[in-house]
């Protein structure tokens, strides 16, 4: 068993590895076809063999395969390796990857077919792919950082893809250096966890660190921190940085410069994702630390918060649903803040779905109006583009929590969980995800009516050409709509619940919220009828209404709000300033710094002042005694004459006696 | 074995200067003979730099292919010659490097050509030289014939300030190795020999020690070059030649790392103790300061040059941060792993700051120009050679899964058993590597094409893209399996830990 499943787990990291390679460095010669036949292909094969390991560990009980493929490095009686870990999360993760994956692969067919850098986008998506699942299924944090590192390379290539725009190079730079701040605090953890634990393998950490409870580190002064906060929150800023939470979030809007189908892949539906998942993954160590729990629930839920609502006053269809993505990972992060892991996996599997729906749904509209994003020049499109519509209102449902949607129980599951949770911060953290249903459902309904419904603002040149998107476009819209609409009900009860996760998530009993929801869980249809009751989905239906009064009745009563509510408005217009502080204080500072080093550091100081300096005074001394080389011999003569006195009476001591000797002084 | 029966280092050390001289004897108006006749050549010495790996014994940390011949007999100065698991590596990156220099310099150079071919050939054979003298005056006479043909190179082929340049690179190298050779004639005075290894095993006091460390400090610290003795570098790069600046960079800074590990760190390792914190201290402003003022350069190979300085921090680091890191674990684990670490960096630079200085090479041939300014947009004519250049300027910013990620990522590893606060502040080259390196990308590669001189490029050719995989093959196979080195360096790792964790104090 073990064989079969390492020889599958190698097929799905090898074949979308291989088509990545062949699209890449054979592009011209596979041609555009062949480009993206040879990717297809290869993802379709990693799916069907995730699809095989996700049945084996799912169905048929398979043992966790946890496996070392080879030896990386080894030194110092520290050995270094890659490897896999595959159990019920890594296999639900890597089934959805590689689906989705897939899925965009098809779509990108359509929506990249203009564009002359078909093969090399076909390349950098599957390569994604390879580097999403080799971050996954890892079984050691060296290969964690491999993927971790891998997947951002990919995102700021892809982010930069038009590489011709100025936007999209300042933003691919942007998102890898603010990933990189992450990276930096997810490398101190990692060095922190070698230090503590002498390993980097999963299993012989997680089976350290219960010891190290007791054990403080100190950093600042006399302030003595315990290790495991230490070493959890260290590892969660790396995860701030990926998976876009508040400080760290700056990068993922201005990400949507991308071609929209990696906005759909990397930047909804799966490398963001990958904090959340690190954080699971990491459950036997973020349990030992309350302080980092608490640290997280905050984080998240002020991200889930604040950033939903900057996606109210975006106009451009892309902004909306990144800003709606920023939303969702910090559902997930409160999740995990409350210790309740898989309730942020299901969420997080979910979200893949119906969000990846949703920007490519967005997508479909995009290519329709000929890269058009304004939504202030969409408007009533539904008549023309029907598939698109419903498949975006399912989407849409979904997001909002509609009853019996996907996102209805994983999203219902997180709010519960944080209700229950006893940690400090949070009843903040309730109020947030609380607030959150409604400015989701405001946001989500408002894209819907400006783009489908309204007032119908796109301008007559391109309502000329307007169709519906083509097959390739539409068959993964519909595919995606069926998870999106459907999982939720079969997934709940064995998720959440039934022990799916036993042999990869570890929750502290103390912590165990969804054990306490369990016990009051009786069966899918109780948990909808509870829903009916709970304020989260009287918040949605009252942010439908407002978004359908606002922008389908009233239309004009958006802008006369945005003007009467002034400052707030602005303040949400700059995001709250994170940008411009971010320009002005790091980026400015740092090239003032630079160049305040160079110029006084290394030129003035040390080239001008010593370097050369002393170079000058050589020249200048030099200078001075080369007037003692007259040319007379006098000169050279009465000099010799001194220096030889001199040297004798330096040389001969005892002068006094030599004197006497020749009768020159009384001896003493 | 027939490396039992050959003296394989005399070969490496001979063939190339031999070669040089039948180079230059073929002369400058026979282009095409020149060319074949150095690549032969520099392809022998690497054929004979990998009999040597393939001789070489790696499950000993002992020295090999050992030959020892009487020279000057009145001082005890012999031909004393051999390898091990650290300076094995830097040879074969010497004898690869060359190959690279020769091929860049294909179609490139028109004057002189014989004569710069024969400076690289004999420059090769010096520096390999280095690497595996284990008599003093023998590494002495290397090390300082080494500058000859590097300041010829400058001196005739660099740019427009290139005199300014070539006499501050040789004063200033010059500077340092004269206080070398003053410790040399120092412990040849309570030895009686100039064997290295007989150095390694003086007892020394401690004051002594310190002495001797600073005079070797002074040397090395010039050659890797650590702040603030660096300034000669950005210079002396800018000035170079490609060729110039690759063997610059790839190679000749190795030779003040490699000084710290066949002298200081075993001949005075009481003093590298008590000096450790200094060693780290600059260390770490090489790493960070450096990596500020990279950020601003706006001539390309002055920002490699910088970035280069940045990355030798990394070096001093791992070898000197291992006396904290044993004291803190009370183990050599970390320590190991630390030095290891450093090596890794030494040859991993030597590939990636080799590929970028050839990258400003191949758009230097067309444009005539390093400044950042006046390109932009060069990803729209020439797309392979911006796939290139984005493997290496990642590479540059210590991506895993390439060979720069490997030293860093070690030696921030091991620097957190010592302390926190060096792997925080070594750790800052993951934001400011990517922000320096990156940025240079943007404005160079990225965007729409910049003006008329940027739109006639042409992209690489046959040569051009034949050098650059040669020199990606190393970066992406040490990043993603670095094991065949470590394999190498490991039982000479152990060993010269052993050596200077010891003190040479309890004798006294």
């Amino acid at each position: 068993m073990a064989d079969y499943l390492t020889t599958l787990c190698l097929i799905v990291v090898l074949a979308p590895l291989t088509g990545s390679m062949l699209a890449g460095l054979f592009g011209s010669a596979l041609g555009r076809a062949g480009a993206h036949w040879v990717t297809i292909i290869g993802v379709a094969i990693a799916t069907l063999a995730s699809a095989l390991v996700f049945k084996a560990q799912v169905f048929d009980g398979a043992a966790v395969l946890n496996v070392n493929l080879y030896e990386w490095a080894a030194l110092g009686g520290i050995s270094f390796n890659i490897g896999f870990l595959v159990d019920s999360l890594t296999a639900t993760m890597m089934l959805v990857v590689t689906f989705v994956s897939w899925m965009i692969h098809v779509y990108t067919i359509g929506y990249m077919h203009d564009d002359p850098g078909y093969q090399r986008f076909f390349s950098y998506i599957s390569l994604f792919t390879f580097a999403m699942l080799m971050l996954i299924m890892a079984n050691n944090f060296l290969q964690l950082f491999f993927g971790w590192e891998a997947v951002g390379l990919v995102s700021y290539l892809l982010i930069g893809f038009w590489f011709k725009r100025e936007s999209a190079i300042f933003a691919n730079m942007k998102a890898f250096l603010v990933n990189r701040v992450g990276d930096f605090g997810f490398l101190i953890g990692i060095a922190a966890i070698l230090f503590y634990t002498g390993s980097l393998n999963y299993t012989t950490v997680f089976a350290v660190v219960p010891s190290l409870t007791g054990t403080t580190i100190n950093v600042f002064g006399n302030a003595d921190w315990s290790v495991l906060s230490f070493i959890c929150i260290a590892l969660f800023i790396g995860a701030m940085g990926k998976s876009a939470q508040v400080p760290l979030h700056v990068w993922l809007p201005d990400s949507m410069e991308g071609p929209t189908p990696i906005s759909a892949l990397i930047h909804a539906a799966t490398m963001v994702t990958a904090g959340i998942f690190m954080v699971a993954r990491m459950s036997p160590l973020f349990e030992l630390s309350e302080a980092a729990l608490t640290f997280i629930l905050v984080i998240g839920a002020t991200t889930a918060l604040f950033m939903g609502l900057l996606g109210v006053v975006q106009h451009d269809i892309k902004r909306v649903i990144a800003y709606s993505t920023l939303s969702q990972l910090g559902y997930m992060t409160v999740a995990l803040g409350a210790s309740a892991y898989s309730a942020a996996i299901f969420h997080l599997v979910t979200h893949a779905f119906f969000k990846a729906l949703l920007f490519l749904g967005a997508g479909s509209v995009i290519i329709a109006l000929h890269h058009e994003q304004d939504m202030r020049r969409m408007g009533r499109l539904s008549r023309f583009m029907p598939f698109t519509w419903l498949t975006m209102l399912a989407g849409t449902l979904a997001l909002v929590g509609f009853p019996g949607t996907s996102g209805f129980f994983s999203k219902d599951a997180i709010i519960e969980a944080v209700h229950l949770s006893e940690l400090p911060g949070a009843g903040y953290a309730y109020f947030c995800v609380l607030a959150g249903v409604f400015i989701t459902s405001l946001y989500s309904f408002r894209l819907l009516f400006l783009v489908f419904h309204g007032r119908d603002n796109v301008d007559s040149h391109a309502k000329g050409h307007l169709f519906e998107s083509p097959p390739v476009v539409v068959l993964p819209l519909l595919i995606l709509a069926v998870p999106s609409l459907l999982l939720g009900l079969v997934a709940i009860g064995p998720l959440l619940f039934g022990g799916y996760f036993a042999d990869a998530i570890h929750v502290a009993p103390a912590h165990d919220v969804l054990a306490r929801l369990g016990e009051d869980y009786h069966g899918v249809l109780g948990f909808m009828l509870h829903g009916l009751m709970t304020p989260p989905l009287w918040l949605a239906v009252a942010g439908f209404i407002v978004a359908w009064y606002c922008y389908q009745l009233r239309p004009e009563l958006p802008g006369r709000i945005a003007a009467a509510s002034g400052g707030l408005y602005r303040l949400l217009l700059n995001k709250y300033g994170f940008d411009d502080f971010n320009q002005a204080v790091f980026a400015r500072g740092a090239r003032g710094l630079g160049g305040l080093l160079w110029r006084i550091g290394d030129v003035r100081l040390i080239d001008g002042l010593i370097v050369n300096g002393s170079a000058n005074s050589v020249r200048r001394f030099s200078g001075l005694i080369r007037h003692a080389q007259s040319g007379f011999l006098y000169h050279y003569a009465f000099a010799m004459i001194v220096g030889l006195v001199l040297l004798l009476a330096l040389f001969v001591q005892d002068w006094p006696a030599l004197l006497a000797q020749y009768g020159l002084m009384q001896p003493r | 074995m027939i490396s039992s029966q050959l003296p394989l280092l005399s070969l490496l050390i001979w063939t190339p200067i031999l070669g040089g001289v039948w180079v230059l004897i073929a002369g400058d108006n026979k282009p095409q003979t020149v060319r074949y006749l150095a690549l032969f050549v520099s392809l022998l010495v690497f054929a004979l730099a990998t009999l040597l790996y393939l001789g070489f014994d790696s499950s000993r940390g002992n020295m090999q292919f050992v030959e020892f011949g009487r020279w000057i007999e009145a001082f005890n100065i012999n031909y004393h010659l051999g390898v091990d698991g650290i300076a094995l590596p830097l040879i074969l990156l010497t004898a690869f490097t060359t190959i690279l220099v020769v091929l860049a310099s294909w179609e490139v150079i028109e004057r002189r050509l014989s004569q710069y071919m024969a400076a690289f050939l004999v420059l090769e054979g010096l520096m390999i030289g280095v690497f595996s003298a284990l008599d003093a005056v023998l590494f002495y006479v290397f090390w300082e014939a080494m500058l000859i043909p590097m300041f010829l190179i400058i001196g005739i082929w660099g740019g427009p300030r290139r005199v300014y340049a070539t006499i501050k690179f040789f004063l200033y190298t010059f500077f340092g190795s004269v206080f070398m050779l003053v410790a040399f004639l120092y412990l040849y005075g309570q030895t009686g020999t100039f064997a290295i290894q007989a150095f390694h095993e003086l007892a020394l006091p401690l004051d002594v020690q310190k002495l001797i460390f600073i005079a070797f400090l002074l040397a090395f610290a010039v050659k890797i070059p650590m702040w603030p003795v660096h300034t000669w570098l950005p210079d002396a790069h800018v000035e170079a030649p490609t060729g110039g600046s690759v063997i610059l960079a790839a190679i000749m800074l190795k030779m003040g790392g490699y000084g710290f590990l066949r002298f200081s760190l075993p001949i005075t390792p009481d003093a590298s103790m008590a000096l450790d914190g200094l060693m780290i201290a600059l260390s770490l402003i090489a790493v960070v300061y450096i990596g500020f003022v990279a950020l601003v350069q706006q001539d390309m190979k002055k920002l490699i040059a910088y970035s280069s300085i940045a990355h030798m921090g990394f070096v001093t680091l791992g070898f000197f941060v291992i006396y904290a890191i044993v004291q803190n674990t009370g183990s050599t684990s970390g320590a190991t792993l630390a030095l290891g670490g450093a090596m890794v960096q030494m040859i991993s630079h030597g590939f990636i700051s080799g590929a970028l200085f050839l990258c400003v090479g191949v758009l230097y041939d067309r444009m005539h120009s390093r400044e950042i300014g006046d390109y932009g947009g060069v990803a729209n004519p020439m797309p392979q050679f911006a796939a290139f250049m984005m493997l290496f300027a990642m590479a540059n910013a210590g991506l895993p899964g390439t060979s720069g990620f490997v030293g860093e990522f070690m030696v921030i590893l091991a620097s957190f058993q010592a302390s926190f606060w060096i792997a925080f502040l070594a750790a800052t080259t993951l934001i400011l590597g990517a922000a320096y390196t990156l940025w240079m990308y943007k404005r160079v590669i990225f965007g729409d094409i910049a003006n008329s001189s940027v739109a006639a490029l042409k992209d690489i050719s046959p040569r051009e893209k034949l050098i650059l995989i040669l020199v990606a093959v190393p970066v992406l196979l040490f990043g993603l399996w670095p094991q065949p080195l470590f394999e190498i360096m490991n039982p000479t790792l152990e060993v010269l830990l052993d050596t200077v964790t010891r003190s040479k104090l309890g004798g006294i």
